[in-house]
């Protein structure tokens, strides 16, 4: 049971992993992705995408600058503008 | 014939062509991995991007509140040619063949009656198109000192163009730029960026209705630009490859003449001073018999 993440910036591919819940900073308020979640397609705000690895785990923090997130069959897409760090 | 300090002279200069030319390649040579790296690592997003765009597009596509980047000013009087060039030269043919591309471009649509206008980017194609279309060049960025050209630079460029368009300086762009096959082929491409050209093949939808937050048309809004962004980025990265490989293989090709050079004026200098020693043994040998 996980949620096929991947986070791709300009310059490169960041990161794919398999995780349990992503939590992205939308537009229009933050939105937690797990597994099977319905297609969805919304745009970023600057501020801090969360990745649970597994249930209760301590989330590991990016902060994304600008992008989109996309939610299909196969997966969480993340295409943020920039990151930091 | 040319005496042996003459040629001994020459001979020198060559290798001293030579070992820039071979310096040159090697420098290249190292930049290219380096460059094809980062434009391979950059396709993803591109690819993604590009198939959600169409996706959002023919959705959108046909109403009339489309966002102008994708239904156009409803004319196409103006042109914008945005041409990528580098700074440096030693590449062969590569900045040569892009201006060309886009002159031809230009030539055909000033045959057809429209009006053409140019932001370069780079130095090394101005001098050419400042003579060909005097005045007609209404923007330039500099890349001169610029060490790895990034996505910063591509912002700053499609900002300009966007803020161009939105001023209505231009109702069509078209972007020139080189494509990278291999080391051995680059191919000066030019593409239609503004508005942008409807999706040739458009992804069988997954049946699954996609939720939008906001809805369809912000989101083309927002990704619109970023499309364009993304393109010229694109363009830079495949741009600096491809300079790369072209000026590898230019160099290769002068360094294995300089070479060529090289032993045909030995051969020349050799000659001619056997000739010169044949003619002294000749001189002293008559003397001794004349005696």
């Amino acid at each position: 049971m996980a949620l096929k993440f991947e986070l791709v910036t300009p310059a490169r591919l960041e990161r794919t992993a398999d995780v349990h819940m992503v939590t992205v900073p939308g537009t229009e308020g933050d939105f937690s992705v797990l597994e099977g979640h319905a297609p969805f397609m919304a745009t970023l705000r600057n501020g801090p995408l969360m990745i649970y690895a597994t249930a209760g785990a301590a989330p590991e923090v990016i902060e994304v600058e600008g992008g989109f997130a996309e939610v299909n069959e196969a997966g969480l897409t993340v295409l943020a503008e920039h990151i930091a760090g | 014939m040319a005496s042996l300090k003459e040629l001994k002279g020459r001979i020198v200069s060559v290798k001293s062509t030579q070992k820039i030319t071979k310096a040159k390649k090697m420098v290249a040579a190292a930049k290219l991995r380096k460059a094809q790296a980062a434009a391979e690592a950059a396709r993803p997003y591109a690819e993604r991007l590009e198939g959600v765009v169409a996706s959002l597009a023919s959705k959108v596509g046909a109403s009339d509140s489309a966002p102008k980047l994708l239904s156009g000013t409803g004319k196409s009087d103006t042109h914008l040619l945005v041409v990528l060039n580098s700074d440096r030269g030693l590449a062969g043919a590569f900045n040569s063949n892009i201006v060309k591309a886009a002159r031809d471009k230009a030539l055909e649509l000033q045959a057809e009656g429209k009006k053409v206008l140019f932001y370069l980017v780079g130095r090394k194609g101005r001098p050419v198109i400042a003579r060909l279309f005097p005045g007609q060049i209404i923007e330039q960025y500099e890349t001169t000192g610029i060490r790895d050209i990034g996505f910063e630079q591509a912002s700053d460029i499609s900002a300009k163009v966007m803020e161009l368009y939105e001023a209505g300086a231009f109702d069509v762009a078209h972007l020139f730029y080189s494509k990278f096959r291999s080391a051995l082929l680059q191919i000066a491409t030019g593409q239609q960026m503004i508005p942008v050209p409807p999706p040739a093949d458009v992804p069988a939808s997954s049946g699954a209705a996609v939720e939008y937050e906001p809805d369809e048309e912000a989101i083309l809004a927002d990704l619109l630009p970023r499309n364009v962004t993304i393109q010229i980025f694109k363009g830079l990265l495949e741009n600096a490859a491809s300079e790369q490989g072209a000026s590898m293989t230019a160099m290769d090709n002068a360094t294995r003449n300089a070479g060529d050079l090289i032993n045909k004026l030995t051969i020349v200098y050799n000659r001619t001073r056997q000739a010169a020693i044949t003619t002294e043994l000749i001189e002293i040998i008559a003397g001794a018999e004349a005696l």
